[in-house]
């Protein structure tokens, strides 16, 4: 518990407003009479199909198969009858529906037979083939397939694993709650984690804001006697819960810009990621259900909920005594990076975090954007160096090279410098859009090259061709004159042979030579 | 149900340039209060028609250039540039002087270069110069402070003088009129006189000039609180003191007899105002936080160098527009360490 942190650079302070969600335990949502379950819940390829409307299924099994290797399995989350598989209206900042399997439950949830696990047996490659079928994605919010984030190539030793439960951004509690109520799940998953990973050190950070998270973490940790496993509180400071933050806070590395966390030796997961890879090792439960926060002013009852995927959002909701007030906005994430949602029938997904509903007093409409006043408040919190308001006039003016030399992809969509800027500028919105725009052009020039390549190549190829007809058209020629030369030599042989015979007899030569010229 | 959707961040943010503008209005009163205790009423007057002109100016403007009037009137900052043009002018001018410069300030050096957040140069030290250089006579008239000889001539007299061009009869305005401590020293040292002579005049005071030392307390204070509440990036008034005074420093030990110490320079003139309250003006100052302090020694150095060797007794208001034109090119060469790199 001595460990020296570093403090990373910006950042802010924030309410937490965590305690509305954290002072009864979680409740299980009851088993939705319908879910809707996206087979792209993922950063990466989507998973295909391998069910039919009107096939039957059990809770857990495979209902989306991983394609590619980016990539994670996606399973039924209660049992019934597939309805269909069709395009859904789906929780995405896009908006754009996407492909979702929709199974109408019967109730049983009677659950696929749980495979014996011998996980002391298995290897790195078979444990990450595990993790990978289970559908384990990272339930922080971004999803990432944690099979591929485990796979850390077998050149880099990891040092660190690092279990993120810091949960920096206000109003979410998902993570305290599961840290509180499934510590053990916790660590036994980091302990896993380590295996997968061949590492020997585990830091658990938790925001020094959940004391009670830290406690039982702690108490968890010496009832296992996990070795190698410590929780380590973390200053509460906005976004300390930030992947390279959070690295840098514990360890004091700095994940290279562009760079991975691979790449200095540490891995991180989310606690929740850690509880469901024990789920999934140890009980062979596949990931079909989640913590979720229901929160905020227009909830009237806030709280945690253990909900299947894919239960429309209104059910959770309704769970918590429903809306009150004037609920504004229904927003999925935190109040810093989280996006809004249109209606509350959409289903949750495996990066369901926290559902915030807002109402306008407390959340009022954004004002009107001033200009920037250069006022520099937004360098002094930007945690990852970058000068926020430079990046904004480059992006409006869309310099997509100067973004870039102003480094825009380091930026994290914090919001941080949002927050704090006194003209109220929607910053992030321009960092998005100009990323989407230099990705575009990276795309388009990527196209081009290889539109480019193809032609050079193609060009290469006439060339190629050509010259190569030529040769043979050289090749022939000569080979036809040499032929030509030997025909007149065999000619001339056969003209004096026969001159000589007929010198001898005087029998016709005409036939003999014209047969031969034939064959040129 | 149907939502609302907006982009995040959701959270209130906590500050606006209005709040700020306001603070940094809240924050001058002290100095104010003071410079008006000191040197009359005409110090409110010069604040009063100031604003006054450059928040009509700043109606004007925005509706030729068809914004929306009432969202920048509500920043404030039109008001923060009349009152800093007219805590600059002297206590005796006549009322067009501050409308002048104001109308100066608001339109070309705010306006005709995109409006709030586009301008290069601070407006209200824009305003200033241009009357300096226009009305070096009107500009430089100041009065003795309050417990100096007769002190500030009585309230009447000052508004007819301001108002009318004339004081009533029987008063000469030389003989009500009186050279700033910064103004005295400069010509008298001009007259081979030495500094302790000089400073034992009745101009003087503990630590810099009378009144001016107070006038000058104060505006610290105001700059302290906010520096305490964010406002104002601390980086700049420390480089503009510390440069100031680090320069002070080495010429005064060369030559005590020639060249008055840190103390009195930091004290003097518009020192003060100018590190915490013109100096600061976020639009055209550097941005990054080396390049800040870099800025700001800048300021600090050639207000130094202009009261000592320049043509003019302060030289706030020409460093702090040198400076700006400086600023852009010390931001491209402070660009602060990226994260991970
Ligand atoms: S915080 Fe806003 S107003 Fe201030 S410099 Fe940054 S973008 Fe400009
Ligand atoms: S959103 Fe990007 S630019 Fe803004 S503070 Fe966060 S990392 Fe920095």
């Amino acid at each position: 518990m001595t460990r020296a942190l570093r403090d990373f650079p910006g950042g802010i302070q924030l309410a937490g407003n965590k305690g509305e969600s954290t002072s009864r335990p979680s409740m299980t949502a009851p088993l939705p009479r319908r879910v809707v379950i996206p087979l792209d819940q993922h950063i990466g390829e989507p998973a295909r199909p391998v069910v039919k409307p009107g096939q039957r299924v059990r809770t857990g099994e495979l209902i989306g198969s991983p394609e590619g290797y980016l990539s994670a399995g996606v399973h039924a989350s209660i049992t019934g009858e597939v309805e269909a598989v069709e395009e859904r209206p789906v929780p995405h900042p896009s908006g754009l529906p996407a492909l979702c399997v929709v199974i109408a439950g019967d109730g049983t949830d009677e659950w696929i037979p749980a495979a014996a696990q011998q996980t002391d047996a298995m290897s790195r490659g078979a444990l990450r083939r595990r993790l990978r079928e289970a559908g384990i994605v990272g339930l922080g919010g971004a999803a990432f397939p944690t099979a591929v984030k485990v796979n850390t190539g077998p050149e880099s030793a990891v040092e660190q694993l690092i279990l993120n439960g810091a949960e920096c951004e206000p109003y979410i509690s998902c993570d305290e709650m599961l840290m509180r109520e499934r510590a053990g799940a916790v660590v036994d998953g980091a302990l896993l984690l380590m295996r997968a990973l061949d590492t020997r050190q585990c830091l658990i950070g938790v925001e020094d804001n959940k004391p009670e998270a830290i406690e039982t973490l702690s108490a968890a940790i010496s009832t296992i006697a996990a070795e190698g496993v410590e929780v380590v509180p973390v200053p509460t400071r906005y976004p300390g819960g930030g992947e390279k933050q959070l690295i840098y806070t514990l360890t004091g590395k700095e994940v290279p810009s562009h760079g991975l966390p691979a790449d200095v030796g540490v891995v991180c997961q989310n606690v929740g990621t850690a509880a469901a890879v024990h789920d999934a090792l140890r009980h062979g439960r596949p990931l079909v259900e989640r913590y979720v926060t229901i929160t905020g002013p227009g909830v009237a009852g806030p709280g945690n909920v253990r909900a299947r995927i894919g239960t429309p959002m209104h059910e959770l909701i309704a769970l918590c005594g429903g809306y009150t007030g004037d609920p504004d906005r229904l927003i999925m994430g935190g109040p810093m990076m989280g996006f809004g949602l249109s209606d509350d029938d959409l289903p949750v997904v495996k990066g369901t975090n926290c559902l915030l509903v807002t109402t306008e007093t407390r959340f009022p409409r954004p004002d009107q954007a001033m200009p920037c006043i250069r006022c520099g408040a937004c360098t002094e919190v930007c945690p990852a160096g970058l000068l926020p308001q430079q990046l904004y006039w480059h992006a409006r003016a869309k310099d997509l090279d100067r973004v870039r030399d102003y480094d825009l992809f380091d930026c994290i969509e914090c919001g941080a410098c949002a927050y704090v800027c006194p003209s109220h500028i929607p910053l992030v919105q321009y960092y998005r859009f100009a990323k989407s725009e230099v990705r575009a052009q990276e795309e388009e020039r990527h196209r081009a090259d290889i539109a480019r390549q193809r032609y050079e190549l193609r060009q290469a190829r006439l060339e190629r061709e050509q010259r190569e007809r030529e040769e043979k058209r050289q090749r022939k020629k000569a080979a036809l004159r040499e032929k030509e030369k030997s025909t007149e030599d065999r000619k001339a042989a056969v003209q004096a042979a026969l001159q000589r015979k007929r010198g001898e007899a005087g029998t016709s030569s005409q036939d003999t030579s014209a047969s031969q010229d034939d064959d040129g | 149900m149907r939502f609302n959707v907006f982009t995040p961040p959701h959270l209130r943010p906590p500050a606006s340039v209005s709040a700020m503008m306001r603070e940094v209005l809240l924050a001058l009163v002290p100095g104010i209060a003071a410079a008006a205790g000191f040197f009359g009423i005409g110090v409110l007057v010069n604040i009063l028609v100031a604003t006054v002109v450059a928040v009509g100016a700043e109606v004007v403007m925005l509706r030729l250039r068809a914004r929306p009037v009432s969202v920048f009137i509500n920043d404030y900052s039109a008001v923060v540039t009349g009152v800093l043009l007219g805590i600059a002018l002297p206590p005796l001018a006549p009322w067009w002087l501050p409308a002048l410069g104001s109308a100066f300030a608001i339109v070309f050096g705010k306006h005709l270069y995109g409006g709030l957040g586009y301008n290069p140069f601070n407006p209200a030290m824009v305003g200033y110069v241009v009357l300096l250089i226009s009305f070096p006579r009107e500009m430089t008239l100041w009065l003795p402070p309050a417990g100096v000889g007769d002190g500030p001539v009585g309230a009447g007299e000052a508004l007819t003088r301001i108002f009318t061009g004339s004081l009533p009869p029987g008063t000469e305005l030389d003989a009500v009129s009186m050279a700033t401590p910064l103004d005295t020293i400069k010509t008298q040292l001009g007259m081979a006189r030495t500094l302790g002579e000089i400073q034992a005049g009745p101009l003087f005071g503990a630590i810099a000039g009378r009144g001016w030392q107070w006038i000058n307390m104060l505006f610290l204070l105001g700059g302290a609180w906010l520096i305490y509440r964010r406002v104002i990036d601390w980086r700049i008034p420390a480089g503009v003191l510390g440069a100031l005074a680090a320069m002070a420093l080495v010429f005064w030990a060369a030559d005590p007899d020639l060249r008055p110490g840190p103390v009195f320079h930091l004290f003097s003139g518009a020192a003060m105002l100018g590190a915490f309250f013109i100096a600061t003006d976020p639009v055209s100052a550097a941005t990054t936080p080396r390049g800040r302090l870099v800025y700001a020694a800048g300021i600090g150095v050639l207000v130094y160098v202009i009261r000592t060797w320049g043509g003019y007794p302060d030289g706030v208001a020409f460093a702090v527009l040198l400076m700006n034109m400086a600023a852009p090119l010390i931001d491209t060469y402070t660009k602060p360490r990226v994260f991970g790199q």
